[in-house]
């Protein structure tokens, strides 16, 4: 395979400023197809702004930028079929039932085969028999639920988590990491932020950190000692404070 | 493109007649500017026929602020706007669904409130209907246009439900000249060439706007 076909994502000279304020800063980095990516990072560290900018909802100030081999200059619609995103908010409609969420989202995607594929990712979530419920009346869980149906329903190659454990009880963060287990040994390219140390490193096949829109660590799972892990991190953040 | 526009317009239409939220509120306020109007004036004057057009047209204009303050309210405070711009297709689209929802809600109330409007202000548009309804289409699609395109910019300022008025009137002053001179052309059954004029800067004026927002909608909703 060419460096190219493998790549899922290339980001090269990333930077993302609002007037003075620098979000990114010359953020390089890429991921490989199949490759589960966690980013770590305190409060403002930059971590949605990232998501935002690689989910084409925001442009960067300056970079560039290659999803799926698709450039963000020519082919935003074209990036935006090959990626799903789940972030702390679900993006539901509350008035809507779940089945008619996923329908409405399936016809915006041109997803084809609509009603089987629904059937299939309800059973998949646990809520096909709550699938004639109005989301207002789910549950926190139950709605993070839906939303990962609402992400894959498209089956996009590459998934954007941003934060998707806030809010979650202890069974449906269970529940989404045992999702994201059987992605990740799909091969699913999965790029997930959080502040969360303890969940985003069982998942990862790679493990970075961003301070201040700077990429302070970029290596592989296996490289780093889980043990010692959390101590690195705290340096980190504390360094580049002082 | 049109398909996208319909799988936006079911779900917006299917939510407000599950709520009715938008729709009885400019209702309710349409009929309480009515009464109050009605009993503003003494019952049969010449002042309330010369005044009846700009009452009108007046009611429809705040009774459509109300719904199109709130076209991109619920949309921006649940995050969903973000997976509707997430979704593979032009932003546009988004804009023209919004668009053709303020226009049917308002358009309808419009349709409710001006019969009664002719009861009480004591006017009659059945020999005039076909030139009243053809202002009334183009008046509402200007109005919706221009509302739409503000509502997405004052839906992310600190003070949305003050902001929209305050951008939305000097913009619209040619749509609500040319609506309320039409009205009283058709209410005092003028001739259809003195209308007519009127007509044609409201067209004029749609194709203008329409085309300005569906260009501009991108860049106000991004940040």
């Amino acid at each position: 395979m060419t460096e190219t076909q493998s790549t899922a994502i290339a980001v090269t000279g990333l930077t993302k400023s609002f007037g003075n304020l620098y979000a990114l800063r010359n953020l390089s980095f890429s991921l490989n197809k199949g490759e589960f990516l966690t980013i770590f990072g305190p409060n403002g560290a930059g971590k949605t702004t990232l998501i935002r900018i690689l989910s084409t909802l925001t442009k960067a100030s300056s970079g560039e930028i290659r999803i799926a081999d698709f450039s963000f200059e020519n082919d935003s619609e074209k990036i935006r079929r090959q990626i799903g995103v789940i972030a702390h908010q679900t993006f539901l409609y509350e008035n809507l039932t779940a089945e008619e969420n996923l329908r409405f989202y399936g016809r915006l995607y041109d997803v084809e085969n609509l009603p089987k594929k629904i059937e299939t990712l309800l059973s998949e979530v646990d809520l096909q028999l709550r699938k004639k419920d109005f989301v207002r009346t789910f549950s926190r869980g139950m709605q993070q639920r839906l939303a990962i149906a609402r992400a894959m329903l498209h089956e996009p190659s590459i998934l954007l988590l941003d934060e998707p454990y806030t809010g979650l009880d202890q069974h449906a963060s269970e529940m989404l990491t045992n999702w994201l287990k059987r992605l990740r040994s799909a091969e699913q390219t999965i790029l997930m932020v959080t502040h969360d140390l303890e969940q985003g490193m069982e998942l990862a096949d790679r493990i970075a950190v961003l301070v201040k829109g700077k990429l302070v660590l970029n290596q592989a799972q296996q490289e780093i000692d889980p043990k010692k892990f959390r101590q690195t991190y705290y340096d980190l953040v504390e360094k580049d404070k002082r | 493109m049109i398909a996208k526009v319909g799988v936006l317009l079911w779900k917006d239409i299917l939510s407000e007649l599950r709520t009715k939220e938008l729709i009885f509120s400019m209702l309710v306020f349409s009929l309480m500017v009515a009464v109050i109007f009605n009993f503003s004036f003494p019952p049969g004057s010449e002042f309330i026929k010369d005044a009846s057009p700009g009452i009108l047209w007046m009611t429809f204009i705040f009774a459509g602020l109300l719904g199109m303050n709130r076209s991109f309210v619920y949309e921006v405070d649940t995050g969903c706007l973000q997976g509707l711009m997430l979704a593979p297709m032009d932003r546009s689209v988004i804009y023209i669904s919004k668009l053709l929802v303020n226009f049917i809600f308002i358009g309808t109330v419009e349709l409710i409130v001006t019969p009664l409007f002719a009861i009480f202000f004591d006017f009659s548009i059945i020999d005039s209907l076909g030139p009243f309804l053809l202002m009334l289409f183009l008046s509402t699609l200007g109005f919706s246009v221009i509302g739409t395109l503000f509502s997405a910019i004052a839906v992310n300022t600190k003070t949305r439900e003050v902001m929209l008025p305050i951008l939305h009137f000097p913009v619209v002053i040619p749509i609500i000249i040319c609506a309320v001179q039409a009205t009283s052309a058709i209410f005092q059954g003028r001739e259809w060439s003195e209308i007519w004029n009127w007509l044609k800067i409201l067209i004029a004026f749609d194709i203008i706007f329409l085309i300005l927002a569906i260009l501009m909608f991108e860049y106000v909703i991004e940040e």
